[in-house]
């Protein structure tokens, strides 16, 4: 049985060049400037296992953001590697959601691009990195989910997935009634690059923009959007201090071996 | 912020450590703000966890015991506990972020239409506008700043908190405690996603749950790979771990690799030896209790991130701690 399936995937800077990120004390406001963008690394599996799935049983692959025109550049690279149609959702009425918002604007983006069986997410992304939205996004759309998946079989008549979800001290075997948001961790499988042939056919593909109107039509109300729909908020950013203050032991390595374990019984760590 | 819930997280029908560390802060806030703490707990059978939750200051416990919830029942616990916190109305509601915690957590809060902050480092009452809030510190960008955020007007106000960040209160085993029996009222209906069965692999988990893990890097190289690492591991009673190299080059599996693209990490001891202290690599080890760190070069960055350091040859180092632990036995 072909599935019809929607990945989501996220614009976040690069995570390399994190360390470049600064605050500036006096508006408390986070300067990223000139840190590229790329596609949230766990998300480029999740498009991975939609393209295996698709392969595997027919049907197709749609992959949707939420964010700022340029993150049209991370459909674009999905679409290169085979997926087959890009959503974009994009508007000022989104900026500044908190998890509840960004999963709902989400859910309507998915209602008015279609319908499928399946959606697939990271499990987290690299720079919010609160892992909330596949729970809410299943939420908002009103289907079960399965979170810190690392294997997705999907059964012959695709009616239900079933899924091994990691858990602390091993894993959780779940079956799923389909449709379902299942989120993925990169374990799950290793992903294709883009070939030249993927990047010149992805130039033909589609890819549609949704607005807050769309979302409007597909049920949701402005209030439920971007910052007016999310109910917390930042109420300030301060650096951290990481350092710790190192104490050096010196000594011939006997002296330093004996130096090192006297502190740490006294510091009750052994 | 009369009342704070928490959820009590039971693996193998017992209470997890992370429910204890949560139980101490809920308490600490509740002395705060003059409110009252309760606990949850779901699972096959509760009555002994419930006592427990008791003595760590619980004042009432919600139990909800029933067969089919002994493995996490995503549908079936995310029901239970909004009909619980719809019934008892909390201000706050804390959970464990496990990877159950941080499943199931979410989707209360998008169901209750609330707030949720995760991986929360701090938890307190600031007043803000005029107004006592409850104030969660959250890292952002990995760990390059930290984050404060609120949530001003939805109630309850949610949080997540990884196991580790906080500490453990002392059980009293004097407290009382009222527990209160609530049928989980589920039928088929609550499970379309259906948990069958659990498998351990005892090797994930051992990372989690080790006291003490010696970290091997790079530096192994010239003392030709890591048998040295393992005497120092047998002879502390520690976990092995590796940066990207030594798992690259096979001294340590791949499952425990320490850092950004591996395992996150905090013992009450790490110990990284022959590893320059990559931020790639130190993130996966920041939080640990204490970090004792041994490199040749005494000026890798990993001293910057260590409470004690010890700059010299490991395969010097490491003999010596061997002999010196073993002579003390
Ligand atoms: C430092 C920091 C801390 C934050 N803490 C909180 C908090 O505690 N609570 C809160 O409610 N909000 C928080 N936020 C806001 C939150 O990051 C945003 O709401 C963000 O839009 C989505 O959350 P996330 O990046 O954490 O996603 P995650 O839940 O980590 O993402 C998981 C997956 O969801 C999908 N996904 C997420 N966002 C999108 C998108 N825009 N388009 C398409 N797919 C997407 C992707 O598949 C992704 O892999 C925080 C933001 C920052 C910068
Ligand atoms: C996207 C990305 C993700 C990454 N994720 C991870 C990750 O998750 N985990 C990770 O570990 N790395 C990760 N890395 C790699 C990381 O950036 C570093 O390259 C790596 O951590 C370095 O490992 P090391 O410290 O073991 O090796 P090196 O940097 O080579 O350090 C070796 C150290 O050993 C010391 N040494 C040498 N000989 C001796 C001796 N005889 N006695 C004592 N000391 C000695 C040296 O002084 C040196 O400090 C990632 C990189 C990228 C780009």
């Amino acid at each position: 049985m072909p599935l019809n399936i929607l990945v989501c995937i996220k614009q976040v800077p690069d995570p390399e060049q994190f360390d470049r990120i600064t605050l500036d004390p006096a508006t408390g406001s986070i300067n990223r400037a000139g840190i590229p963008p790329v596609t949230n690394p766990v998300d480029r599996h999740a498009v991975e296992e939609a393209l295996r799935i698709r392969e595997a049983s027919g049907g197709t692959v749609a992959v949707l953001t939420m964010g700022p025109p340029q993150a049209r550049k991370c459909l674009e690279d999905a679409l290169a590697m085979g997926a087959d149609r890009g959503v974009l959702l994009c508007d000022m009425a989104f900026a500044g959601a908190d998890t509840l918002a960004t999963a709902a604007v989400l859910a309507a983006g998915i209602r008015s691009a279609g319908d499928f069986d399946l959606v697939l997410c990271g499990n987290e992304s690299v720079d919010g990195a609160t892992g909330q939205v596949p729970a809410q996004l299943a939420e908002a759309l009103g289907w079960p989910r399965v979170t810190y998946a690392r294997k997705i079989e999907i059964a012959k008549e695709a009616a239900t997935a079933l899924v091994e979800r990691e858990i602390e001290e091993g894993f959780l075997r779940v079956e799923v009634r389909l449709p379902a948001v299942i989120a993925v961790v990169k374990r799950i499988n290793r992903y294709r690059l883009p070939t030249i042939f993927g990047i010149l056919e992805a130039g033909k593909k589609e890819i549609i923009e949704v607005g807050c109107a769309a979302c409007e039509c597909a049920g949701l109300v402005a209030e439920a959007m971007g910052l007016a729909g999310s109910p917390t908020r930042v109420a300030g950013v301060f650096q951290s201090h990481r350092k710790r203050h190192v104490e050096m032991i010196g000594g011939e390595p006997k002296e330093a071996a004996r130096g090192l374990i006297r502190k740490l019984k006294e510091m009750d760590a052994l | 912020m009369k009342e704070i819930l928490v959820w009590a997280e039971l693996r193998d029908g017992r209470l997890t450590g992370v429910a204890l560390e949560i139980m101490k802060k809920a308490l600490d806030l509740a002395t705060l703000s003059g409110g009252r703490v309760s606990a949850v707990a779901i699972g096959r059978e509760c009555r002994e966890s419930a006592a427990e939750l008791v003595a760590h200051g619980a004042e009432r416990v919600f139990v909800v015991e029933d067969a089919r919830l002994d493995l996490y029942q995503a549908d079936a616990f995310t029901k239970i506990l909004c009909r619980l916190i719809g019934e008892i109305r909390p201000g706050i509601v804390l959970m464990g972020g496990t990877s159950v915690g941080a499943d199931l957590a979410p989707a209360v809060a998008a169901r209750l239409g609330t707030g949720l902050t995760a991986h929360c480092t701090d938890l307190r009452i600031e007043a803000i506008e005029g107004l006592d809030q409850l104030v969660m510190v959250v890292p952002g960008w990995r760990g390059n700043m930290m984050v404060k955020i609120v949530c001003p007007e939805k109630r309850p106000v949610m949080a997540t908190i990884r196991p580790g960040v906080m500490e453990r209160g002392r059980p009293e085993p004097s407290r009382e405690g009222e527990i209160v029996a609530v049928s989980p009222d589920i039928d088929e209906k609550d499970f379309r996603a259906r948990t069958l069965e659990r498998v351990r692999e005892s090797e994930e988990s051992a990372l989690e749950q080790a006291k003490i893990i010696v970290s091997g890097g790079f530096g192994f190289y010239e003392a030709g790979g890591v048998a040295l690492l393992d005497q120092l591991a047998r002879a502390l009673g520690a976990v092995t771990a590796g940066s990207r190299p030594a798992c690259d080059a096979g001294w340590v599996p791949e499952s425990r690799m320490i850092g950004q693209s591996g395992r996150t990490v905090s013992p009450d001891l790490f110990i990284s030896i022959g590893a320059s202290g990559a931020p790639h690599y130190t993130t996966g080890f920041a939080k640990s209790k204490l970090i004792v760190a041994i490199d040749k070069n005494p000026k890798a960055p990993v001293f910057d991130i260590a409470d004690f350091g010890v700059a010299g040859d490991l395969k010097e180092i490491i003999p010596a701690l061997v002999e010196e632990l073993e002579a003390k036995e």
